[in-house]
């Protein structure tokens, strides 16, 4: 597990008493927490907690709960595909079978070179263009297999071009 | 020579087919082409099989050009298009296409056709007369006006939204709040979305007359994490109404205050569930509260809530621009108004259908929609979200009308349609209603939590089964009855519906011979 390097403790301290003011602060600061760090690590419950007034298990409640919410780093870049009704009825999938398939790796799995993670979505509102994907936040609508190649070699070159896998 | 203004939408929809290569290549070509041109990123007109639809302003109305690809940019110059000039794209005046001239868009009048974060534009097409008219009200009577409309949630409950304000209206407390719910989650909904991205200050005027109608002066938007884009306009949209005096202390002047905040969901599907929701706010786990208390009595952090969905909200300033009378004489029976319906899955011309209530499904899915996208006969349509009931064709002409489809077994929920064409497994379709629900169950309470996992097992044998599949629906039929009876709240109380629906209508798929219901042990 990682620990945040000393430079940052004081970012993330402030975030936390930040949100800890305001009313239902805890989901705002999650989120900001694990925008900054691309995961939550465990080494913040406690201190989250008690800036809370919560105990360790309510905050790692909270954090378990949410589907968003990730306590292990994810791969350089996100792949989420909606499973949901709409995009089923327009081969969503055949194209989820053919991401498992290309990637090597299971949903809410990250490929062996750590490149992409694989995540399911319940929806993207993008349910008149179907199938739909997200691909580190952007939106991509009527996917087809030849299209999630196109756009996985893209941020497959990006990587092998990048100094270092920086998290988008 | 006057700029030439062009539209390009920066609705999702838009986006996820290439709307801003597309803006970005207008503007190249046009500098390349030493032309003046400004470009203005609207929302979405609803018409999502043309996306991105770029639209130009001529003396004569806007004209449309679509599907735009960037491919297309370059051409469309060559043709002249700054001057609203034929190309293959070309579709007319945006107005006269017959999808949007056939509609009757109230809550959507402005959606696609202004600048979203433009307060110019906004009060220009009618904006702020609701709230304008509301600040000269006695509270009761916002809350009458908005009874007598005959408004009800458009999240899908159509709970009437006045009597609820009234609840929390005569609830004393020196701290009420308006949430407004904007966890769209289902499937086949984009509508929330596109309101948020396309007209946000609607909903913020919505929110401000609640507010004043009840004696809020706290707010909350809880977006669903899965749309950025929705959540970016807003906050854009409350900074500039706050700096314009339509949000914070002294509301235009007046005596009266009312703040606003967006928060943003995690992934959770159960917290679109309203109870859930407020957990969600307040900071916990999204477990659903057993009711009583009403939200409305007991809601957020304890005090009178008012939890609306975003387009009821979005509604309100146009019923106390128009009056509860101009909105009434939409609609049909105890549905009054218009709903924002949402074509989406397997069809053609897929988008938003804004209409009265009283249309047919059949005139959504074929006058509208144009049948399947796949070419194939349309099999089944899901009506109502993961939770509502598949319709077999026999149901397509009955009414769409809260009290017409409940009649039916079925729900209207907030207007999403999904089609399927004939390639759909209905068993399979039950089978992920069952599966969706185990997924996203919050685990409060048993029916919910296993029965949806029995559900799925019980699925799988009668796909599997060679024999005795009949004793596996008769067992299906038991738990559905134990979820619908027994569950805490719609998720688990309403997974059952997809899953009877497809079994009572499409028999063939679950390995037995119509009608299902009479079939012995």
């Amino acid at each position: 597990m990682d620990t945040p390097v000393s430079g940052q403790d004081a970012q993330l301290r402030e975030i936390i008493e930040r949100h800890a003011q305001r009313p239902g602060g805890l989901l705002p600061a999650l989120h900001e927490l694990q925008s900054v760090l691309g995961h939550l690590p465990a080494s913040l419950i406690g201190e989250i907690a008690s800036e809370f007034n919560l105990s360790r298990a309510e905050v790692h409640g909270v954090i378990s709960f949410y589907p968003d919410f990730r306590t292990t780093p994810a791969g350089r870049h996100t792949l989420r595909i909606c499973r949901a009704e709409a995009c089923q009825s327009m081969g969503g999938e055949a194209l989820a079978e053919h991401a498992r398939s290309v990637l090597s790796c299971e949903f809410r799995e990250t490929t062996a070179d750590g490149n992409v993670t694989l995540e399911p979505v319940y929806c993207l509102g993008l349910c008149a263009q179907s199938p739909a994907i997200s691909l580190d936040g952007q939106p991509y609508a009527r996917v087809t297999p030849a299209r999630l190649n196109e756009l996985l070699e893209d941020v497959s070159k990006a990587a092998s071009t990048s100094v270092a896998g920086v998290a988008p | 020579m006057s700029v030439t203004v062009i539209y390009v939408p920066r609705d999702t929809a838009a986006l996820a087919v290439g709307a801003d290569a597309v803006a970005r290549a207008i503007e190249a070509e046009a500098v390349a082409r030493g032309l003046a041109l400004k470009v203005i990123r609207n929302g979405s007109r609803g018409m999502l099989w043309l996306e991105t639809l770029v639209e130009v302003a001529t003396p004569h109305g806007r004209v449309a050009y679509g599907p735009v690809n960037t491919g297309d940019v370059a051409g469309l110059f060559e043709a002249g298009f700054i001057h609203g000039a034929a190309h293959p794209l070309f579709h007319g005046l945006t107005e006269d296409i017959p999808y949007l001239k056939k509609q009757e868009r109230l809550t959507f009048s402005r959606v696609g056709v202004i600048d979203p974060v433009s307060l110019t534009d906004y009060a220009e097409h009618g904006g702020w007369q609701g709230l304008k008219r509301a600040l000269g009200m006695h509270p009761a009577r916002i809350v009458d006006e908005v009874i007598e409309s005959g408004l009800r949630g458009r999240g899908g409950a159509a709970f009437p939204t006045g009597v609820k304000w009234k609840t929390v209206l005569n609830t004393e407390s020196r701290q009420k709040y308006i949430v407004c719910n904007a966890d769209e989650g289902d499937s086949g909904t984009f509508a929330d979305r596109m309101l948020m991205e396309g007209d946000p200050f609607s909903l913020i005027e919505g929110m401000v007359i609640a507010g004043l109608a009840v004696g809020a002066n706290q707010g909350y938007i809880y977006v669903r994490s899965e749309y950025p884009q929705a959540i970016h306009v807003l906050n854009t949209a409350i900074t500039q109404a706050m700096a314009a005096g339509y949000l914070g202390e002294y509301i235009q002047g007046s005596g009266l205050s009312f703040h606003l905040e967006v928060r943003e969901g995690a992934g959770a599907y159960i917290c679109g569930e309203e109870t859930s929701l407020l957990e969600s706010l307040e900071g916990k786990r999204g477990m659903v509260r057993a009711k009583p208390p009403l939200p409305a009595i007991e809601g957020l952090f304890g005090q009178p809530t008012v939890v609306n969905n975003v387009l009821s909200l979005a509604t309100v300033p146009l019923i106390l621009a128009r009056g509860a009378e101009f909105y009434r004489n939409y609609g049909m029976g105890r549905s009054r108004g218009t709903q924002p319906f949402q074509l989406a899955g397997n069809i053609k011309y897929g988008g938003l259908v804004e209409k009265a209530f009283g249309l047919t499904l059949r005139e959504l899915l074929y006058d509208f929609g144009g049948g399947s996208a796949t070419g194939r006969p349309l099999r089944a349509a899901q009506v109502g979200g993961p939770l509502g009931a598949y319709l077999p064709e026999a149901q397509w002409d009955i009414a769409l009308d809260y009290e017409a489809y409940a009649a039916a077994s079925a729900m209207l929920g907030h207007g999403g349609v999904v089609a399927f064409d004939d390639t759909v497994d209905m068993l399979r379709m039950a089978r992920y209603a069952m599966e969706f629900c185990a997924i996203e169950s919050c685990g409060k309470c048993t029916p919910c939590r296993i029965g949806s996992v029995r559900g799925v097992e019980t699925l799988d044998k009668i796909a599997a089964a060679q024999m005795g599949r009949e004793n596996h629906i008769t067992l299906l039929r038991d738990l559905c009855d134990t979820m619908l009876g027994g569950s805490l709240c719609a998720l688990g109380g309403m997974a059952p519906y997809p899953v009877l629906s497809a079994l009572e209508h499409f028999p063939e798929d679950f390995g037995v011979a119509a009608p299902a219901a009479t079939q012995t042990v």
